[in-house]
């Protein structure tokens, strides 16, 4: 073994895939094929753009929650984050639009991006400078954000001005060339996350930090940066997600993204993200999220169990998920 | 002591453990083949190899924690197979780790029992377990207490808590997994102790280190192995380190130190004036100059590690005043430091180095990103590039690029951490412990490639608790004891003895100076 080649083996080009990351768009074939058989219906055109859409906003905070997860740290306020910026960009374009129509619109959107952003930061500086578990922190501004937008409808229904109603319907129920809008926007930022986490510096740190906090200090890299980064990537992709979701609900509730927090770790998981961190996985994480949708809509298609007990599926599937990372390990 | 009393007679008895042609292969490869090896009770049979000769492969097959596919096992003449670690241990075979592997959040009593829990009426019974917990200790001459946490007492002392927790059922053959590893060079002699009074007792014991000159000390007889095969087994009288080296590495062996330069000591390149770290470093000033190897000798927790990552900023000091080149500095994280030209590489490159489950390339960037990729894009042709001149210019020896970090020995992570720390192009280099746990043809390199990098015109500060190193490869030695430079050797000076008395003496350099000035 001393004597392995004085001129080293070249690398292949490392596009090869491992089993391990193949795995999650397997069971997504697997899954298209049993709904196949199950119901023909599930593989028409008209279900399968309705299933994928609806796995977008699950998906585009997953695809931050990927962040988040790989630089080993854990997000559990999305879901009431997602509410609380629903709720505040409502309340801003009702309030703005007599003023200046439609434009409140694209405000509305700006606010909801600075909110997330602020959001993220919130969550990452309490997570760093503060020096508190991830899972404390998040659990902590979780409610924080929860009792905000409870607070905001003060209980009940914060609506979209009808005024605006119409012409914000298209970001969830348009589509581009047949593609419905929210698919578009998912790829979009699955693209743009992929390429920061794979092809940038950022991406590496990224990765490094959630691999070894201690190998990543001491080769220079500023931990507490790079963290906070992700949390605030993680708040960018949850605005851009309320953003898409405002239109199918057109309010603002106290309910709104409740327990979207588990199926976004269940789909980063699926995707093959490293729970610990240091491995990060985007089309993963995106196959994860439209996976989880699958199983919820198979289940309301085939009747065989009650769809009420969605949930408990998808709760299983993050145990086995686990399990199966676990294994591969070995 | 210890020296005289190694090598008493062998008990020439039947052996207790027999391997027949042991052979293990790991998904087609070969990592040991046909090792014939007998350990008889009341000797100490050494087990010396490079990395990756089998060594632990072997250890490994003996004591249950993986299952040979070739070859069998005999125990007082019956052949015997153990499926686990369990069933060796109940034949009487104990491993004695090379890593520590207590948790440290429990006591030193909880610790040795884990798992085999004295119990009465059901009940724990925490007295019982202390009280044979604190007579275990008191045999090997461990002072610690069975209540102090495992996390609060030195790294020795942890070593012997092993030593204990494996000693506690039957014990007929014990193999010890380089137990001096860990251990700075006055905590080794205790340990041997505890070795010879076991082998005095007529336990079988299989020893495997590093270090020759112990395995000199202690062996009665030594077994070579290479590649995954037995060279040889030699009667341990008369086999030197130096013939020991030879025969692991398959040819003559000069010196493992590069001849040292001749050369005129240059301006300063670092000044290090009134360091203070909280607990370890007390008022600590000294001087780098260009183009010198300075070697900083002391025992661990002398504070020499700490004073640097005061330095980088990883932990609170405060520095009278720390000059680059006559500039000066303050560095806030390894970053500064590395911007301004000053390299460190970590003495834990498991833990603080290498992403272990990292590819080499990003590892090799790491610390480097901004100069290997000048965009926040990855230049990965480059950085293919950057890989391909370390492996060639480091030696390092891979089976391929795609390699993981943590696949390598070694010495090649070691190899590789240079490489990485190198990239930024340090002008004054820190080395901690550049040769820990690694073999000596690649401990031979890495001492010429350091030697290489002054010659270049850089300086280099280097860490290590093996005397042996530091008196071969420096100019000068500063000797640490308690957070304060206890003394400073060159030339002739530089001796085993004058390292270890300033190492542990206060009164070391009134001593040697009162010495000097009546002889």
């Amino acid at each position: 073994m001393a004597d392995v080649a004085a001129a080293p083996p070249r690398a292949q080009q490392n596009w090869s895939i491992g089993w391990g990351d193949a795995g999650p768009f397997l069971a997504l074939a697997a899954l298209v094929a049993i709904g196949y058989l199950v119901n023909p219906d599930f593989l028409s055109a008209n279900n399968i753009a309705n299933v994928v859409t609806r796995s977008a906003f699950i998906g585009i905070i997953a695809i931050g929650a990927t962040f988040v997860i790989s630089s080993g740290g854990l997000d559990l306020s999305v879901g009431s984050m997602a509410a609380f910026i629903t709720g505040v960009m409502i309340l801003f374009m009702n309030t703005v639009a007599p003023n200046v129509g439609t434009a409140a619109i694209p405000l509305g959107m700006a606010v909801a991006l600075v909110t997330g952003i602020a959001c993220g930061l919130l969550n990452g500086t309490i997570v760093t400078v503060g020096r508190i578990e991830p899972f404390i922190a998040t659990l902590g501004t979780m409610g924080i954000f929860r009792a905000l937008i409870t607070y905001m409808t003060d209980g009940g229904t914060v609506a979209i001005d009808r005024s605006l109603r119409e012409a914000y319907r298209p970001v969830y129920f348009g589509d581009v060339l047949g593609v419905p809008i929210p698919i578009l926007v998912s790829l979009g930022v699955a693209l743009v996350a992929a390429y920061v986490l794979y092809r940038t510096r950022y991406g590496r740190r990224c990765v490094a930090v959630g691999a070894n906090e201690d190998v990543a200090r001491y080769s220079g890299i500023s931990v507490t940066r790079v963290r906070i980064t992700a949390y605030v990537i993680q708040g960018a992709c949850v605005a851009i997600a309320a953003i898409c979701y405002v239109p199918r609900l057109g309010a603002a509730t106290p309910t709104t993204g409740l327990l979207w927090e588990l199926q976004v770790i269940t789909a980063v998981v699926i995707g093959g993200t490293a729970l610990r961190g240091g491995r990060g996985r985007i089309w993963g994480t995106v196959a994860g999220a439209v996976i989880l949708e699958f199983i919820a809509n198979l289940m309301v298609l085939s009747d065989v169990v009650s769809e009420y007990l969605v949930a408990a599926v998808q709760g299983v599937i993050i145990i086995i998920a686990m399990l199966i990372q676990r294994m591969s390990k070995r | 002591m210890t020296g005289a009393l190694a090598h008493l007679p062998a008990i020439q008895g039947a052996p207790i453990l027999h391997a027949e042609r042991l052979g293990k292969e790991f998904g087609g490869v070969t990592v040991l083949s046909d090792v014939t090896l007998d350990i008889r009770p009341g000797e100490i049979h050494a087990i010396i190899g490079e990395n990756g000769a089998g060594k632990s492969t072997l250890m490994r097959l003996l004591s249950g924690y993986l299952r040979p596919s070739e070859g069998g096992m005999l125990m007082d003449g019956e052949p015997v197979a153990f499926h686990t670690p369990s069933d060796a241990q109940a034949a009487g075979i104990a491993l004695v780790h090379q890593e520590i592997l207590l948790a440290e959040a429990l006591t030193v009593t909880e610790n040795i029992f884990i798992g085999r829990e004295m119990t009465r009426f059901g009940r724990l019974d925490e007295r019982a377990m202390r009280e044979a917990a604190a007579a275990q200790l008191a045999e090997i001459g461990c002072k610690v207490s069975p209540r102090a946490l495992v996390r609060d007492i030195s790294l020795a002392n942890r070593q012997l808590v092993q030593i204990a927790k494996a000693l506690l059922g039957t014990h007929r053959v014990v193999i010890f997994d380089e137990p001096t590893a860990v251990l700075t060079h006055d905590e080794v002699d205790p340990l041997l102790d505890i070795i010879i009074k076991l082998k005095q007792r007529g336990v079988a014991i299989l020893y495997i280190s590093h270090r020759l000159d112990e395995v000199e000390r202690l062996a009665d007889r030594v077994t070579v192995l290479r590649d995954g095969r037995r060279v040889g087994t030699y009667d341990a009288e008369g086999l030197t380190p130096q013939r020991m080296a030879s025969l692991m590495v398959g040819r003559e062996f000069s010196s493992l130190y590069p001849p040292k330069l001749e050369r005129v000591p240059g301006e300063p390149a670092l000044e290090i004036e009134h360091a203070h770290v909280p607990g370890f470093v007390n008022d600590v000033s000294f001087t780098l100059r260009k183009g010198e190897i300075l070697g900083l000798a002391g025992m661990i927790g002398a504070g020499r590690t700490e004073l640097f990552e005061g330095l980088l900023g990883l932990r609170a000091a405060s520095f009278g005043g720390v000059r680059l080149h006559g500039r000066p500095v303050h560095f806030h994280s390894p970053a500064d430091a590395a911007r301004a030209g000053l390299g460190y590489l970590t003495e834990d490159r498991k833990g603080k180095g290498l992403l272990l489950g990292e590819r080499l390339a990003p590892n090799l960037t790491l610390a480097a990103l901004d100069r290997v990729h000048p965009f926040a894009g990855l230049d990965l042709a480059g950085e293919a590039r950057q890989l391909d001149q370390a492996v060639r210019h480091y030696d390092i020896r891979l089976r391929s690029l795609d390699a993981k970090a943590g696949q390598l020995s070694g010495g090649n992570q070691q190899k590789l951490l240079l490489a990485k720390v190198m990239l930024n192009e340090p002008s004054v280099l820190v080395i901690d412990e550049p040769t820990r746990g690694i073999d000596i043809a690649n401990k031979s390199q890495i001492y010429a490639f350091i030697q290489s990098l002054v010659r270049e015109g850089r300086s280099c500060i280097v860490i290590s608790s093996e005397m042996q190193e530091l008196i071969g490869l420096c100019d000068r030695i500063l000797v640490m004891r308690s957070g304060r430079i206890n003394g400073e050797l060159t030339g002739d000076a530089m001796s085993e003895s004058n390292v270890a008395l300033y190492a542990t003496s206060s009164v070391a350099s009134e001593e040697i100076s009162k010495g000097n000035a009546h002889g």
